[in-house]
């Protein structure tokens, strides 16, 4: 699964930067997202529920930061485990471009699943990231209060 | 005795009733009081190391009464499963079969093998009890192409290479000197795609445990009962057979992927005692598609030498056969002894030698599924004659023709291994010429031609070996087991009779057929036969169901009962007659002596067995009730010839079948209709072969067709209207003639659609599944 996208958040780099590393704003614009605990300066841990068609579950996901080049770019690299509903990994790469009173935001994700999420999910995932992608950063802008078309729509190849 | 029941006729099936009513009696309408649910956790990954399992949560869910992981069962000293026949290699070594625990312990080789297992007071429970454990994996890259397989990691210890047999079969240096005299040699590369077999029935199984009688009760999803408790008992050790009672009560469906003994009802039988209560499990259509047995997935290039005539010289095979991570319970044989041995098909090709390396990679265990070898060789064969006559600008029949074994060549021994005892292969092949009309076939292409379409004609004559099998025969050759099949053919007092049967009808319509063979043979009402199968403490130990063997080795078996019935029954009757049991005729039901108007009818001479009054007490037992174990002197070998043909549109790639006929000899028929319905199916399966069918998986080892989303099964509207006939050489050497027919459709259609498609499309190869894609490159030129 490939998928990238942008948005723009107004806000300087600075300001977004520190807001992507809060847990509790992280929590907040995840949506389904249960618990994101910061265990270190670059490692997370989330529970987040999640429905990728007929498949349903509660994933334990770490999430490390690496090839960080504050506040302009990093890549998280993300496990998360579904148990009984299988798995995804995968990685994103992340950049912040500095437009004065507002960041231009970059993201592009690679990864896989596993388990039964790949046999029966793997045809929808890409929709499902994409959905949970547009959601998250609908929430994020929101929280400066902004109108919601300054997202704009991302694109994906699965 | 010609009736509207009897031999010949095409009675409808008495267990259709309970089926289309909903009223039939499968494993999951089982349920025994106290009764738990289990749910197993399977590998995510295609292969990787266990570092740890964490049960803890799973135990400390809300209604989970216990949660098993490998050496739960390691520590119990349950057994492997174990594969049940022993190949061995050129060099005279044996197989190599890597340990199959039920429940993965130190690593998974699969997606979807299990590692754990979770025990609960509802299903619900016992999902919820699944979610809760927790395993680390370190995972490692998967073998998965078949290819290079040998070449890769090896994904078992003390399996170099991957390989579990390099096996040959035939005469390499007569065949090698055929090719160096060969006017002519035709070369194809194949690949035979896997298939998931889907039956419609999900597998499933409820074990119990009686602790009193310390006795378990296993009911199944099996197609050979006995053959499932000689297992667990034997190799798994979960109890002595006599104390292991096995029930497969109706089955809707099999297609060989519930010949095996697979991990599930293994975890759960055992399990049962260990909790002390019943346990129920049954597949969701996801665990099918991950968990049971795979068919077909062969590489293999396949070389004919022929002269300039079109005579066929000499045939050389070579086979990668994929095995999946583990050897399934037949598996070895498969690709082997019944794959190699078919490769003459209808032909007097003098000198063949093929050789099959059975190699492992991380993908699900691949086994028997309906044809079971018999499909890829006849695929091989008939790819190949094709495919020589077009380079030799021959007519597809006329090549076939020219190499038929002929009538008066029987019995004719082949170079691989077998011989046939009769058949036609001309009659089949002349009847199928004239039902598809083709000699109209090139004013059709033309006429499709006009309308910017591409139409195609295929031909399959193939053979199959079944009525599996003459134990001596298959003992040699490294089975585990003899193949005879036992029946008991019981009368009651008032004339009524049970027949027992060790075959299983999972679809073919035994209780049927069989009651039409023992009504006939006995002149007593059809409706007064009950057939008695699946269940170990009713019938004698006998082997199930599979390879075209029910009416072959069953039914004969049934038949020497019956025999044995009519002969006691008439010394019983001379008795009554005051006759000699030598004066005694039998028939339609009537006892009668010469020159005499006197007479018994059945149900008289049985009532008398029963009560005693005037019967030969001092000479003869009463009752009457016999057995009969059959073992067969040959395989049967049914064979026909199939014809496809096909409209592709080349704007498209869809292929449309616009004519199918398949034309069996399958000996004696005893029921028309269940035949024509066989064959029916057959074809359904061997058509999703060539156009629909595709076990897929990815880079990493992931299922992708692990849904009907992905897998494409057949429908009715993906199908033509199917003209089946049929000619008859009856079988020689079994006392009814039948050869069997619950393969042929699926071991002959695969090759006759895709000859049909590369004829249309004038292209020497197409992978299989020929979809609109793949038929659309292909006519567009890449």
């Amino acid at each position: 699964m490939d998928l990238q996208g942008e948005a723009t958040i107004p806000a300087p780099p600075h300001e977004v930067w520190g807001a992507l590393q809060d847990p509790e704003i992280l929590k907040n614009c995840i949506t389904g997202c249960q618990e994101m605990e910061r265990i270190s300066e670059t490692q997370y841990q989330s529970k987040v529920r999640a429905k990728v068609g007929p498949v349903r579950a509660t994933f334990s996901a770490t999430i490390q930061m690496v090839d960080i080049d504050e506040p302009h770019s990093y890549t998280l690299q993300v496990e998360a485990m579904g148990g009984a509903a299988g798995f995804g990994r995968g990685s994103a790469q992340i950049s912040l471009e500095d437009q004065g009173a507002s960041t231009r935001l970059k993201y592009l994700v690679s990864g896989n699943v596993g388990g039964k999420l790949a046999q029966i999910g793997s045809r929808l995932i890409t929709g499902v990231s994409n959905t949970m992608a547009t959601q998250f950063f609908k929430n994020f802008v929101g929280l400066w209060n902004t109108q919601n078309d300054t997202h704009s729509q991302g694109e994906s190849n699965g | 005795m010609a009736t509207e029941t009897g031999i010949g006729a095409s009675v409808r099936r008495k267990e259709d009733a309970r089926f289309i009513t909903g009223s039939g009696r499968y494993t999951d309408d089982i349920n025994i009081p106290g009764q738990t649910y289990c749910m197993f956790v399977r590998s995510p990954h295609a292969r990787a190391v266990i570092s740890n399992i964490d049960t803890s949560e799973a135990k400390a869910t809300d209604g989970v009464v216990d949660v098993f992981v490998g050496s739960d069962l390691a520590a119990d000293e349950v057994g492997d499963l174990p594969c049940g026949w022993l190949v061995k290699s050129k060099d005279g070594s044996d197989m190599i079969a890597p340990p199959h625990p039920p429940i993965a312990t130190d690593r998974v080789n699969y997606v979807g093998e299990p590692y754990a297992f979770v025990v609960a007071e509802s299903l619900e429970a016992a999902r919820n009890g699944a979610e809760a454990v927790n395993a680390n994996f370190q995972v490692l890259d998967p073998v998965l192409n078949l290819r290079t397989a040998s070449e890769s990691d090896n994904i078992h210890d003390n399996v170099p290479s991957n390989r579990s047999y390099d096996w040959e079969l035939g005469d390499k240096d007569a065949t090698d000197a055929a090719f160096e005299r060969a006017d002519h040699v035709t070369s194809v590369d194949i690949v035979n795609n896997r298939l998931i077999p889907n039956a419609i029935e999900p597998r499933a199984a409820v074990g119990s445990y009686d602790a009193a009688e310390g006795a378990y009760t296993l009911y199944t999803t099996s197609q050979n009962p006995h053959l499932e408790r000689l297992v667990l008992a034997a190799f798994v050790n979960i109890a002595p057979e006599a104390k292991l009672h096995v029930v497969s009560p109706d089955v809707g469906g099999g297609f060989g992927s519930k010949i095996f003994v697979y991990a599930e009802e293994t975890a759960v039988i055992w399990a049962a005692a260990k909790v002390g209560r019943p346990i129920k499990w049954t597949a969701d259509r996801v665990e099918s598609f991950l968990a049971d047995a795979h068919g077909r997935d062969h590489v293999t290039h396949a070389e004919l030498a022929l002269s300039s005539e079109g005579d066929f010289l000499g045939l050389r095979v070579k086979t990668l056969a994929n095995m999946g991570a583990y050897l399934s319970t037949f598996a070895s044989s498969v690709p082997t002894y019944l794959y190699g041995t078919l490769m003459a098909g209808q032909y007097k090709t003098p000198a063949i030698y093929v050789e099959v390396q059975a190699l492992f990679t991380n993908t699900a265990p691949v086994d028997a599924y309906r044809g079971a070898g018999r499909p890829e060789a006849t695929y091989v064969v008939e790819t190949i004659v094709e495919t020589a006559a077009r380079e030799l600008n021959m007519d597809p029949g006329e090549i076939r023709r020219r190499n038929f074994i002929r009538p008066d060549d029987f019995p004719y021994e082949t170079p691989v291994a077998l011989t046939y005892d009769t058949g036609n292969y001309e009659a089949s092949l002349d009847r199928a010429l004239d039902l598809v009309n083709y000699q109209g076939f090139a004013a059709r292409k033309a006429e499709s031609e006009s309308d910017g379409k591409r139409r195609g004609l295929g031909f399959s004559c193939y053979i199959e070996a079944c009525g599996l099998a003459p134990s001596q025969v298959a003992l040699s050759l490294g089975a585990g087991v003899g193949l005879f099949e036992s029946a008991e053919v019981r009368v009651d007092v008032t004339g009524s009779v049970t027949v027992m049967t060790g075959a299983h009808s999972h679809g073919q319509g035994h209780e049927t057929t069989f009651a039409q063979l023992v009504s006939d043979k006995l002149g007593i009402p059809f409706e007064n036969v009950n057939v008695v199968h699946g269940d170990t403490n009713r019938s004698d130990y006998g082997l199930g169901t599979y390879g075209s063997r029910s009416i072959a080795v069953g039914g004969s078996a049934i038949s020497k009962a019956t025999d044995k019935i009519i002969v006691k029954a008439k010394k019983i009757a001379a008795h009554m007659l005051d006759s000699q049991e030598d004066q005694v005729s039998f028939d339609d039901g009537i006892f009668t002596i010469p020159d005499s108007n006197e007479s018994l009818a059945f149900a008289e001479v049985a009532f008398s067995a029963y009560v005693p009054s005037n019967y030969p007490l001092e000479e003869l037992e009463p009752g009457l009730s016999e057995k009969a174990f059959y073992d067969p002197a040959n395989f049967t070998y049914p064979a026909g010839t199939h014809i496809c043909e096909v409209e592709v549109d080349p704007e498209t790639g869809c292929t449309e079948i616009v004519a199918f006929v398949a034309v069996d000899d399958f000996g004696t028929v005893i029921n028309p209709m269940i035949v024509e319905g066989q064959v029916h199916g057959g074809l359904a399966q061997g058509i999703g072969q060539a156009l629909l069918e595709h076990g897929v998986y990815d880079d990493d080892g992931q299922l992708l067709s692990g849904s009907y989303m992905d897998y494409t099964m057949p429908r009715a509207d993906d199908l033509p209207d199917f003209t089946v006939d049929t000619t008859v050489t009856p079988c020689t050497h079994n006392p009814l003639g039948v050869k069997g027919c619950g393969e042929a459709g699926a071991i002959g259609a695969t090759a006759a659609v895709m000859n049909a498609i590369t004829d249309a499309l004038g292209v020497k190869e197409l992978p299989m599944p020929a979809t609109p894609e793949t038929v659309w490159r292909a006519a567009s030129g890449g």
